[in-house]
């Protein structure tokens, strides 16, 4: 259930805009790092004592032979062997959407770490609702590339489910970035209905409140 | 090297042994800072020839394609050291020593030796080297025991720690295994209550010890693999004898490991070591917790399994990193898709090899020691 294959080249946009968002130094742990690409960048270019969790044991050995600190574990699962507030940043790139329970998942990164980042598919962009409306079938879009019944992201959201959930949870939204359709990323002030609808993918950094 | 006898070994057990022997061998040289050092430590039944011939058995090292000039441990960039386990027979103290106290061979009066004391051993010979720090701590199975006791006896003298197949702790599984063993070799009539060696190198509980290796072996192979090199193929022969010859191919195999096994390897010895391994438990040695064994670590650790080792199992390997992980420890865990058994980590695995290579580089980066970026000739993609 890697979403190792959702990640094509739009998916170098959001790792960098998360880069972004991690200061110097930071401790990070990137749940679901795939083959590492985010946490090399983060060791080389911003000095982070980075280490990761990965699910599919082929994305494991491929960070653990560039020298990363990556075990084989399931975000749903795996979270709670790890003491609270031992990293800086937890990060969860294009993974919330395929976590059984994403709540937990979202509570258990802001156990372990002070600030949370979550990137994930909006399934409030326009496109989907159009095709939703229009063909009347689960949409199949250029972020969302699987059938309904093969799709591995079983839990969807708009950015408005998000942020409702992230508030229900106690955490407050330091800082949301949209990738509109065009890969140009732009702030987003939460509740925004023009981002729901503009934005095909979203970052937020989350922090405890 | 033999230590005077004012430093003797103190043992868990509250024993000491004086004067403490340790045999050992190195490769490549130790740079000026001395911050290059790689201890290996060996499994159950094998010793310090590494990667140089055995000249027991004439056979090259038991590690040589890992260990070597322009190998993935690199002896033109590391000082590499492997030590004979104290209680073995590779030339260490052990129960085929001489007892000081007797001028006999010590036989079964010598003292329980434990996984702990076989690496405060080899700190007595790093401390005589004027090593302060190793860059790492290598091993497979027992030797992954012994990494993992490195690890946490001596936290700030071990900056990478690298145990492959192996477990925190024995297991009833394990344990019960191991007893048949020593219930072979005791059970052979030969073995004489420990006191053999005067019988000469054809004495000794041979049939006992053969019956041990064969029971072991089974335990280092996996279902498949013992499937795929036998099945239930016959030995030089087109149908069974309806007797009890070896007729079939894994029998006439684990009989050949039997008898090869004897000698090589002292009776004794194989008790001794075997006990040391069963009481092995590094939760217990922390209240039951084996996050609190990791308490404070800094050693940098990576965990490597097989998926058809049955001996030592990627689940033991998982509770490993996870205890790590709630100790704020620094892992890396890759479990290796093999179906060559326990075994496979002494075998040329493509994904090991990689493992180490990376996880390897990417410490001497750390320390500031040159890479296998220098040693183009190794045969790893990526």
């Amino acid at each position: 259930m890697s979403p190792s294959t959702d990640r094509n080249d739009r998916i170098r946009v959001d790792l960098e805009l998360i880069a972004q968002m991690i200061p110097d130094g930071a401790r990070v742990l990137d749940v679901g790092c795939g083959d590492g690409a985010l946490l090399s960048h983060l060791a080389d270019e911003k000095h982070a004592d980075a280490r990761g969790i990965e699910i599919s044991q082929a994305g494991v050995n491929a960070c653990v032979r560039k020298g990363l600190s990556v075990v084989q574990g399931d975000a749903d699962t795996d979270l709670v062997d790890y003491p609270s507030d031992g990293f800086d940043i937890v990060v969860l790139s294009q993974t919330l959407q395929a976590t059984h329970r994403p709540a937990t998942v979202l509570a258990e990164m802001l156990r372990i770490g002070k600030h949370a980042i979550v990137s994930f598919p909006n399934f409030g962009h326009w496109l989907v609702r159009w095709k939703l409306l229009t063909n009347g079938r689960m949409p199949e879009t250029g972020k969302l590339v699987h059938s309904w019944h093969s799709t591995p992201n079983i839990h969807l959201c708009t950015l408005r489910d998000f942020e409702i959930l992230a508030t229900s949870l106690g955490f407050q939204v330091d800082e949301a970035i949209g990738v509109m359709g065009d890969g140009k990323a732009k702030p987003i002030t939460p509740g925004s209905a023009l981002a729901n609808l503009r934005a095909e993918q979203a970052i937020y950094k989350l922090t405890k409140v | 090297m033999t230590f005077p006898d004012d430093q003797p070994l103190v043992l868990d057990s509250g024993q000491t042994l004086a004067p403490l022997t340790l045999a050992f061998e190195t490769y490549g040289s130790l740079n000026a800072d001395k911050s290059n050092a790689i201890v290996i430590c060996h499994a159950l039944t094998l010793d310090q020839h590494v990667a140089s011939n055995n000249p027991l058995t004439g056979k090259p090292g038991w590690w040589n394609s890992m260990v070597g000039p322009g190998n993935i441990i690199d002896t033109d960039r590391f000082f590499v050291i492997c030590v004979n386990v104290v209680g073995g027979c590779g030339g260490s103290t052990g129960p085929a020593s001489i007892n000081p106290a007797t001028g006999k061979p010590w036989g079964t009066d010598f003292p329980v030796i434990t996984i702990h004391d076989m690496v405060r051993a080899q700190v007595m010979l790093i401390d005589h080297l004027g090593i302060d720090q190793l860059f790492a701590v290598i091993g497979g199975s027992m030797g992954g025991m012994q990494v993992l006791a490195w690890a946490v006896d001596y936290p700030t003298r071990v900056h990478a720690a690298i145990p492959i197949a192996t477990s925190y702790y024995h297991s009833a599984q394990n344990i019960a295994f191991h007893e048949v063993g020593r219930q072979a070799v005791m059970a052979d009539p030969d073995w004489r209550g420990g006191d053999y060696y005067d019988a000469g190198l054809d004495g000794g509980p041979r049939k006992g010890l053969a019956v041990a290796r064969m029971a072991a072996h089974i335990t280092y192979l996996s279902e498949a693999a013992l499937t795929r090199k036998f099945g239930r193929s016959l030995q030089d022969r087109e149908k069974v004898t309806y007797g009890f010859d070896a007729d079939f191919q894994v029998e006439s195999y684990l009989r050949h490991q039997g008898i090869t096994f004897v000698d090589r390897f002292d009776a004794n010895a194989y008790l001794y070591i075997t006990r040391a391994m069963d009481y092995f438990d590094l939760a217990a040695d922390h209240n039951g917790h084996l996050a609190s064994a990791f308490e404070g670590v800094q050693t940098r650790f990576c965990v490597i399994s097989f998926t058809s080792d049955w001996l030592y199992s990627t689940a033991e390997a998982r509770t490993i990193v996870k205890a790590l992980n709630a100790a704020g420890g620094n892992v890396s865990f890759v479990e290796i898709e093999s179906d060559k058994g326990h075994d496979a980590f002494l075998l040329d695995e493509p994904e090991m090899i990689a493992t180490l290579n990376g996880f390897l580089d990417a410490r001497a980066r750390d320390c500031g020691l040159p890479t296998s970026a220098a040693t183009p000739n190794i045969g790893v993609d990526g």
